[in-house]
């Protein structure tokens, strides 16, 4: 017998963002509570607004399938106590006991019947555990210190499988079967049913499933709205019934940039901005209302009078900027301290400045890098933390500055996330890694390391940030010479992080390729692309697992580079006298290929290399042959490790 | 249309007639109703509390010399204390919209994220700012610790921007156009205030002076906080007035960063050593509050 099954749990207002999260978790854990030997784990249906998680299945097991379950006892010789014993604690007499052979030989026991448990029981049994351990990234307490923690407070609970409520309890809400509609438009107590469940909330003005939500908000907003998933997705889970409704502004505020116009719609307000035909910003945005309709216009009159005093504030605050050049803000930054023991901004402004034309920059970047922090001082960037930088450009563009200062001093924060683009010009990259080595260096300096969960000083996206930068921006700046000691190691494993989990090379080809160096984080790549292009080819791996035991052969041998060579005179005819040929054919032959090429070469040595491990004895009688044929395994190691340290690579074999 | 008071008036109804002993405000500058002895001590401890009040918050560094029609350097705030919150404390704060003529099912009401904290005060809790048509009108906060202490009974905090949803009531586009009474607007109330304390906090506040007057307050509340520990009559221990000191030294680091006094980073540390006083009295609050059991 199978029925359907429906939990919701009803919670005050979920932060959006975690709702997909939680959702998954939950649906998750009771699928596996419902997972069992023999039947077929229902398909569970998850849907989700900012007031409930719901799951939803047919089909679901009244009862798991009865099982036999063969308990086994004393031996066949052991006293009649003990079986009695063994009888008495299976629930039956010893006669009807049986007898089993075992390989250890004959013992009493017992089939005994387990009847599957009702899900219904499972089920009451399991759920206020697994709706408490559905994560969440901070939870809260309510009934008292010490009490259960969710993410917000659990207000009701809808259980039923089949007609029957699941009986539970969590923080004192009882398990039932009356659910709640929208806050204001819909009803508070609503009897609901397996069958009727969604409709029940519909006409109660919730929407429950999210694409439904989502599909109803782009179906209702016009198509010159700039497409935003990602508020799109807010807006989805901030509602229960979505409904787009467009204001508008005065056309006087299009004088403001759009960045700035943008950040206080999207931001602040939560709105999509709306482009005119030739694709710049249209005096309008579009809001979206959790109610139905916006009758008398009361919502738009509203939205439109908070954004209007946002965009007077903005303007004002772009207004009583402009009566000081950034130029002339510079000395002001001697007052803003970046951090205690690191001195001012000016301090840093200095430090960059000279960083940036070390590592290369031309007169804009470092005209750029003077420029840089100059808007920490206005009231724009006060108001707007979030533009910093950007606002920094903006006005550099309006104050004459040059193109080129300009954009390097917009894009500084540049790449803000593993998913953001580097800056645009050289100029900007090259602002942008010597703002962010000169933070790592001077908060290691200080003791100030990321710790853990903990880095207020946001070093490892720094770190990440300037690995980005180099790699993607093609520099070619040897790193190395700009970090030491703890800043390098941390440096080491952003780069590890950033090839490993943002680019998805294999973590032992990383690992070869820099051990045989990253001063260069171009090189480095062209040499991972490489690996990873020779990987697969059949000489290859094996071809590794040589490299590593020649490195064993000469650890046991104690082996010490000696400098004196290898003595061809000394070399036996057959697989030896190839592999030293091979070798210095090989040598002259990668000097004018490209790394795969050279990596194609130097697996190609593999047949010889097996042979000559194969027939030829390393740990020769003579101790000068000896010598010999190690400083010839030495130099195959030496010279062709330059490209990647083959003993790194992880070989199936 | 209701003016300014008869809002306040009907919003403190309403929450009397849900049980709340209506306060008059803290008669010390706070930044916030929060730090008022009302909610900052009462929510300590295993004893229910229901308790509103309108709550003057000074905040300097906000002060626009009555020029900006958002901005203010003191504005008010209602302060409402449910501890323990009600489970119906959404539905009774929404209700006290209604009472005050605004029809949820015709206006976009949203309860988006927004934590709490205050490093000075060792508290936090999780909560959402209300946003009505895009509008914040109330901060909601479920407290989880006040003065670092794990709280025994979760309080709902409600604080209402007066003026904010005022003006919106009143569809005005700048708080001094408010009616706070038929006769009298915001400006003829409150303009003079705006303009004299914004020239005193940016331009001539004496910092050194300020300086002095934070080290002496915190001087006396450390001293109190130390002679609390070696008290033999705790129960009758000043620690009222203790706080009253450490609401000065926050005011203060309030009106010296206005002044541009403080640096980022130093803030950082001024604000632990408010923090430090801040919990301290938190920690002999809730020790002398707590019931003795008398010696056998």
């Amino acid at each position: 017998m199978s029925v359907d099954l429906l939990l919701e749990i009803g919670s005050e207002e979920i932060p959006d963002w975690m709702i997909p999260g939680a959702l998954e978790s939950f649906r998750a854990l009771v699928s596996q509570a419902l997972a069992c030997d023999g039947v077929e784990t229902p398909v569970i249906r998850a849907d989700a607004t900012c007031r409930r998680l719901v799951l939803q299945a047919s089909g679901v097991y009244e009862r798991q399938p009865d099982k036999a379950e063969r308990l086994q006892g004393p031996a066949k010789s052991a006293p009649a106590a003990a079986v009695a014993g063994f009888a008495k604690k299976a629930g039956v007499a010893p006669e009807q006991l049986e007898i089993t052979a075992t390989a250890k030989g004959e013992y009493y026991s017992f089939l005994k019947q387990v009847p599957g448990r009702a899900t219904k029981d499972l089920l009451a049994e399991a759920l206020p555990g697994i709706v408490l351990k559905i994560p969440f990234p901070k939870t809260m307490y309510w009934t008292a210190k010490n009490g259960p923690r969710f993410i917000r407070p659990i207000r009701w609970i809808v259980a039923l499988l089949g007609e029957d409520v699941i009986p539970f309890e969590i923080a004192g809400v009882k398990s039932g079967s009356v659910s709640n509609g929208h806050r204001r438009l819909g009803g508070s107590s609503i009897p609901v049913t397996t069958k009727d469940f969604e409709q029940k909330l519909r006409d109660n003005f919730v929407i429950l499933s999210a694409d439904a939500r989502r599909k109803k908000i782009e179906s209702e907003i016009s198509a010159s709205v700039k497409p935003d998933p990602g508020l799109l997705e807010v807006l989805v889970y901030l509602t229960e019934f979505p409904t787009p409704i467009t204001g508008e502004f005065d056309k006087s505020y299009l004088d403001l940039p759009a960045e700035v116009l943008v950040t206080v719609m999207r931001h602040h307000q939560k709105n999509f901005s709306v482009l005119d035909a030739n694709g710049k910003l249209a005096n309008q945005f579009v809001a979206v209302m959790n109610i139905d309709a916006d009758r008398e216009g009361l919502v738009k009159r509203g939205n439109e009078r908070v954004l209007r005093a946002r965009f007077n504030d903005a303007r004002f605050f772009w207004d009583q900027d402009q009566h000081k050049k950034l130029a002339d803000r510079v000395a002001d930054l001697a007052s803003v301290t970046f951090q205690a023991k690191l001195g001012s901004y000016l301090a840093k402004t200095e430090r960059v400045v000279q960083l940036t034309g070390t590592l290369g920059g031309d007169n804009f970047a470092q005209r750029a890098a003077l420029l840089s922090k100059a808007d920490l001082t206005t009231e724009l960037v006060k108001e707007f933390t979030e533009l910093q930088g950007v606002v920094g450009g903006l006005y550099a563009r309006a104050q004459g500055e040059p193109e080129e200062v300009a954009a390097a001093i917009y894009d500084q924060y540049k790449p803000v996330s593993m998913e953001d683009s580097i800056p645009a010009t050289t100029a900007g990259q090259i602002l942008s890694i010597a703002d962010k080595l000169d933070t790592l260096n001077g908060c290691f300096s200080v003791g100030l390391i990321p710790t853990g969960s903990k880095d207020p000083f946001a070093l490892r996206r720094a770190a990440q940030g300037i690995v980005k930068i180099l790699v993607e921006g093609k520099l070619r700046i040897p790193l190395r010479n700009f970090v030491s000691g703890d800043v390098e190691a941390f440096l080491l494993d952003r780069i590890r992080y950033y090839f490993r989990d943002v680019r998805g090379f294999k973590y032992d080809e990383i690992n070869a390729i820099l051990a045989s160096g990253w001063d260069d984080l171009v090189d480095v790549e062209e040499r991972l692309l490489a690996i990873q292009s020779v990987r697969s080819t059949p000489d290859f791996e094996p071809l590794a697992a040589s490299f590593k035991r020649i490195q064993n052969i000469l650890k046991q041998a104690h082996f010490e580079a000696h400098g004196r060579g290898i003595d061809p005179e000394l070399i036996e005819h057959g697989p030896e006298a190839d592999l030293h040929f091979a070798f210095v054919a090989t040598r002259v032959e990668i000097l004018t290929q490209n790394y795969s090429q050279a990596l194609e070469s130097i697996a190609a040595l593999r047949p010889k290399v097996d042979l000559f491990f194969d027939k030829v004895l390393v740990n020769a009688p003579d101790e000068r042959v000896r010598q010999n044929r190690l400083t010839l395994l030495h130099s195959l190691l030496a010279e062709f490790s330059t490209i990647a340290d083959f003993s790194e690579i992880v070989t199936s074999s | 249309m209701d003016t300014y008071q008869d809002i306040i008036f009907k919003l403190k109804r309403y929450w009397a007639d849900r049980g709340c002993i209506i306060q008059e405000p803290l008669d010390l500058e706070v930044g916030a109703g929060t730090m008022a002895p009302e909610t900052f001590l009462r929510v300590l401890g295993p004893k229910p509390y229901r308790v509103a009040y309108v709550q003057p918050s000074r905040r300097p560094a906000d002060g626009r010399y009555g020029e900006n029609p958002n901005r203010l350097y003191k504005h008010q705030q209602l302060q409402v204390i449910l501890k323990p919150a009600p489970v119906d404390v959404i539905e009774q704060y929404l209700g006290s919209l209604e009472f005050i003529g605004i029809d949820l099912r015709k206006h976009d009401l949203k309860l988006e994220e927004d934590n709490w904290e205050s490093p000075t005060l060792g508290a936090w809790g999780v909560g959402w700012q209300v946003m009505l048509d895009g509008l914040e009108i109330t901060q909601f906060t479920y407290f989880q610790q006040c003065g670092g202490i794990d709280l025994e009974l979760v309080p709902a905090e409600l604080t209402y921007g007066l003026e904010r949803l005022t003006a919106f009531l009143q569809v005005k586009d700048s708080v001094y156009d408010i009616d706070w009474t038929a006769d009298a607007t915001y400006a003829d109330v409150r303009f003079q205030d705006e303009l004299q304390y914004s020239v005193y906090n940016f331009e001539m506040a004496d910092v050194a002076t300020l300086w002095k007057l934070f080290d002496l307050h915190e001087g006396e509340a450390a001293r109190l906080i130390g002679l609390y520990k070696k008290s033999a009559e705790k129960p009758r221990f000043p620690l009222l007035p203790t706080y009253d000191h450490v609401l000065k030294c926050s005011h203060l680091f309030n009106t010296l960063d206005a002044r541009g006094a403080i640096s980022v980073t130093e803030r950082v540390g001024v604000i632990a050593r408010v923090r430090k006083l801040a919990v301290g009295v938190a920690e002999a609050w809730v020790d002398q509050q707590q019931p003795k059991e008398t010696a056998a």
